[in-house]
């Protein structure tokens, strides 16, 4: 039997004036982590929206948790907990009063975990919003959240703007709910380090567009970055896979995408020695992605 | 079982080879006997906040290693039948590539990192 789904789009579009946001496919199973990767304006908060309901597609479908959106939103968001920065918390009122308020709409609400969520998270249920840091405001708002037991957790930039210690506090909590594999969590950032360490799956967008989208293991492995040694004056290999290429003097840094266990010979076999090939983190395939749909987007233009 | 499993930041090898060198080690200097059951992988993912993804990948890799037996359904042991002998050269061997690696960063020529390492034995 295969997993249920958390979220399907399948080959969605939402056009603006300014920006259009274009066939996106993007799918996960039950019980994982989603992580969307892009630059500022990328289409990355679209999307959640997008998921969320909040703004329907022009053409495409989406399914959240087997319901489809935005027709079927109402039920569907029972069991969707959705987080972003431009949430509103009434600035009078205290925690107490918000834990309160969410208790009386959605009765999965869970008093003993809401409770520990608390002291985990060092609150005062008693403190008005106003007085809140901005990290606490974040905790609050995930408190929130988690406290009904979601089944997805869709979280717009969780970590923008908070310390190290508050950070780490948000991640282990996100990924504690995942204790039970019926809950799933799709979230933005760009914040690489976050999506690099909880995501099982990465999708990179750009310019409205997926340039990539597939499981975090596979796409760690397949960019390389091989370290060359040109003696000869040699030409480098003419590869489609080549997504740049820095030169000083004799040394040349080529990185590329799709790499396999034959990758150095192509470079051996046109003069250059391998001095060693390295493995990326996932910010620098970030920028380098970016880099090279930007000069890709250049050459468009000019032909 | 304790799961504190420590991660360093300046390690620069994946996650996957990180998580399986923790393990490694607490069945090669015995915290993990023979047939001690490991934590599922969900477990094991959420107590670390590490991808599932990455600790089944450190999963399959240690079962290759043969350090662990795994079986769908029931979950992961250390293996009764390792050679904790070899686990341990091999263990050793890690240790030398890593210093290998630095004095190679460090300019170090071979001759002198085989004295530092005479030193100690």
């Amino acid at each position: 039997m295969s997993t249920p789904m958390a979220v399907e789009c399948q080959g969605i579009s939402k056009i603006y004036p300014h920006f259009q946001l274009q066939n996106i496919d993007l799918s996960f199973e039950q019980g994982t982590v989603m992580g969307l990767v892009g630059p500022n304006g990328a289409g990355k908060s679209t999307i959640l929206r997008l998921v969320m309901g909040l703004l329907g597609p022009d053409s495409g479908s989406i399914k959240v948790l087997g319901n489809s959106m935005p027709a079927s939103q109402v039920s569907a968001k029972r069991n969707i907990g959705f987080i972003s920065d431009d949430m509103r918390l009434y600035e009078s009122e205290t925690i107490a009063f918000h834990m309160d308020f969410i208790k009386s709409i959605f009765h999965s609400w869970d008093d003993e975990y809401a409770a520990t969520l608390l002291q985990r998270f060092n609150l005062n249920k008693q403190q008005k919003v106003k007085g809140l840091s901005h990290g606490q405001r974040v905790k609050t708002t995930l408190l929130l959240a988690l406290a009904r037991r979601p089944n997805l957790l869709v979280f717009d930039e969780p970590t923008t703007g908070l310390d190290p210690v508050v950070r780490k506090e948000v991640l282990n909590e996100m990924m504690s709910s995942l204790e039970d594999e019926t809950r799933s969590i799709l979230f933005s950032s760009h914040n690489t380090l976050d999506i690099e360490q909880i995501s099982d799956y990465i999708t990179f967008i750009y310019g409205g567009r997926i340039i990539e989208s597939r499981n975090k293991e596979d796409f760690l492995d397949s960019w390389r970055r091989l370290r060359l040694i040109n003696s000869n004056s040699c030409q480098l290999p003419n590869l489609p896979n080549i997504r740049s290429i820095q030169k000083s003097g004799q040394l040349c840094a080529v990185t590329v995408t799709n790499y396999e266990d034959t990758t150095p010979e192509k470079f051996t076999n046109a003069g250059f020695t391998v001095d060693t090939v390295e493995r990326l983190t996932l910010e620098e395939i970030f920028l380098s992605n970016v880099h090279y749909a930007e000069r890709t987007a250049k050459k468009e233009t000019i032909s | 079982m304790n799961l504190n499993f420590i991660f360093s930041q300046t390690d620069k090898r994946p996650m996957y080879q990180q998580i399986m060198e923790q393990i490694t080690q607490r069945v090669s200097i015995g915290d993990w006997p023979a047939n001690t059951p490991l934590p599922s992988i969900r477990h094991l993912a959420t107590e670390i906040s590490v991808s599932l993804i990455t600790v089944k990948r450190a999963y399959l890799e240690l079962e290759r290693d043969g350090v662990i037996v795994t079986q769908q359904g029931k979950g992961s042991w250390v293996n009764a039948s390792l050679d904790l002998e070899e686990l341990q050269r091999e263990e050793l061997k890690n240790h030398v590539e890593q210093a290998g690696k630095l004095a190679k960063a460090l300019a170090i020529p071979e001759d002198e990192l085989v004295n530092m390492i005479k030193k100690y034995t």
